[in-house]
């Protein structure tokens, strides 16, 4: 699976981007994490709050760090 | 957690808070007189201002970002973009200033939601009165307000706030400077958002403590730095000594006080108690509201941000407006109070 992170580099956007690699680490799923941090890119998911957190394309949640058990949540569903 | 155990357990957080809110005078009292201070010293009157006002303000802070954290989740850039771009300018402006105060808003997303809007095709002027409004009208600087001065003073910053929001707005959106804004803007291709989902009351009032955690978390060691500063001032500097040169028959302290705000961001929250100190001692109160509009609506980091979508005419005309509008609200009540 791909997760992309997105945020033009807040501190908010570093937390969601550790917290995601952290929960892919523990859970053992093979997924590729990219930060992505081009405007247009994040524009193009239609995201105005950022950090926001991208699976395969969609939008999972977006102007929020999720907690720990949230992401995991989402990485076996 | 149920419904029912959450608003039971909010209920409870509430009175425990208007009992401790109600008893601080007696407490904050009680404690310097077991210290055995004279209250009437310079020690005293320092130390009572600081025992007494520090938890009172970081109690309001506490109370009004959560109603207002509650608040915010029936609203998200998502659904007030929607709203706005189906209304014309004028109206437009008004409820994009409202709008500004519900809609959970950070200065480091600004350029996705100025690009968002526009691309959504809420008009340019209606972009800036949120972009004004937002940082603004916020509930730090309104509970801050509530808890230093009283609601008049609280009230009177929300109805100036918004109106230099909504005339500030709708003057640049009459300027029509669309064309300079930074062309990769609207050749952006904005999809729509799947994250609208519904959430239960439950998680209503739970994001209400998380907007606590995180906003009160953040400015708390500002407010007791900026209440510490004045507890000083207030024990220690004679009363009319800063009237002379902060007063309102000084017409240049309105704008200076805009230009020292510029820089300022992070740091709103201890500025205000330290105002507060500063109107106690004599300095004018159009003088201290135009500071402190000046720091949370015309920041220097949010203009570098800014500066990607917005090209150099039209990122100064919005400064511009903006600081034209706060020098007028400095004014008018310095001449009102007079």
């Amino acid at each position: 699976m791909l997760l992309e992170v997105l945020g033009t580099g807040c501190t908010k956007c570093k937390l969601l981007h550790e917290a995601v690699l952290k929960s892919v680490t523990e859970s053992g799923v093979q997924a590729e994490v990219r930060k992505i941090e081009d405007i247009a890119k994040i524009m193009e998911y239609g995201v105005m709050s950022t950090p926001a957190l991208v699976k395969d394309g969609k939008v999972l949640v977006a102007g929020k760090v999720p907690s720990p058990k949230e992401i995991a949540s989402w990485l076996v569903a | 957690m149920r419904r029912r155990t959450a608003n039971g357990l909010l209920v409870l957080a509430l009175g425990a808070w208007f009992g401790l809110y109600r008893s601080l005078a007696f407490l904050s009292g009680s404690a310097i007189s077991l210290l055995g201070i004279d209250r009437t010293s310079h020690l005293g009157a320092s130390l009572e201002f600081l025992l007494f006002e520090v938890p009172k303000v970081l109690m309001l802070l506490v109370l009004i970002v959560y109603g207002v954290g509650v608040l915010r989740s029936f609203f998200s850039p998502e659904k007030t973009r929607r709203i706005l771009s189906k209304f014309p300018e004028g109206v437009g402006n008004v409820l994009a200033a409202l709008l500004g105060i519900a809609t959970p808003f950070c200065s480091c997303s600004a350029v996705p939601l100025f690009v968002g809007f526009l691309t959504a095709g809420v008009p340019l002027g209606v972009t800036f009165s949120f972009l004004i409004s937002a940082p603004m009208v916020n509930e730090v600087a309104l509970a801050l307000l509530f808890g230093m001065f009283g609601w008049k003073v609280a009230g009177l910053y929300l109805v100036t706030g918004l109106t230099v929001a909504i005339v500030g707005g709708w003057t640049i959106g009459k300027l029509h400077m669309e064309s300079h804004v930074e062309d990769w803007v609207m050749k952006i291709r904005s999809g729509e958002n799947a994250t609208d989902t519904a959430l239960s009351w439950v998680e209503r009032l739970g994001a209400g403590w998380t907007a606590v955690k995180d906003i009160v978390g953040q400015v708390w060691p500002w407010v007791v730095a900026g209440v510490g500063l004045g507890a000083f001032i207030h024990g220690y500097v004679p009363t009319g000594m800063l009237a002379s040169f902060m007063g309102k028959d000084a017409w240049w302290t309105v704008p200076l006080a805009v230009l020292i705000g510029v820089p300022m961001y992070a740091n709103a929250a201890g500025i205000i108690p330290v105002v507060s100190a500063l109107l106690e001692k004599g300095a004018a109160l159009g003088t201290a509201l135009a500071f402190m509009m000046s720091v949370t609506a015309l920041s220097a980091p949010e203009a570098i941000l800014l500066r990607k979508v917005l090209k150099p005419r039209l990122l100064a005309t919005f400064f511009g407006v903006v600081a034209v509008g706060i020098l007028l609200v400095g004014w008018l009540f310095n001449l009102l109070l007079a």
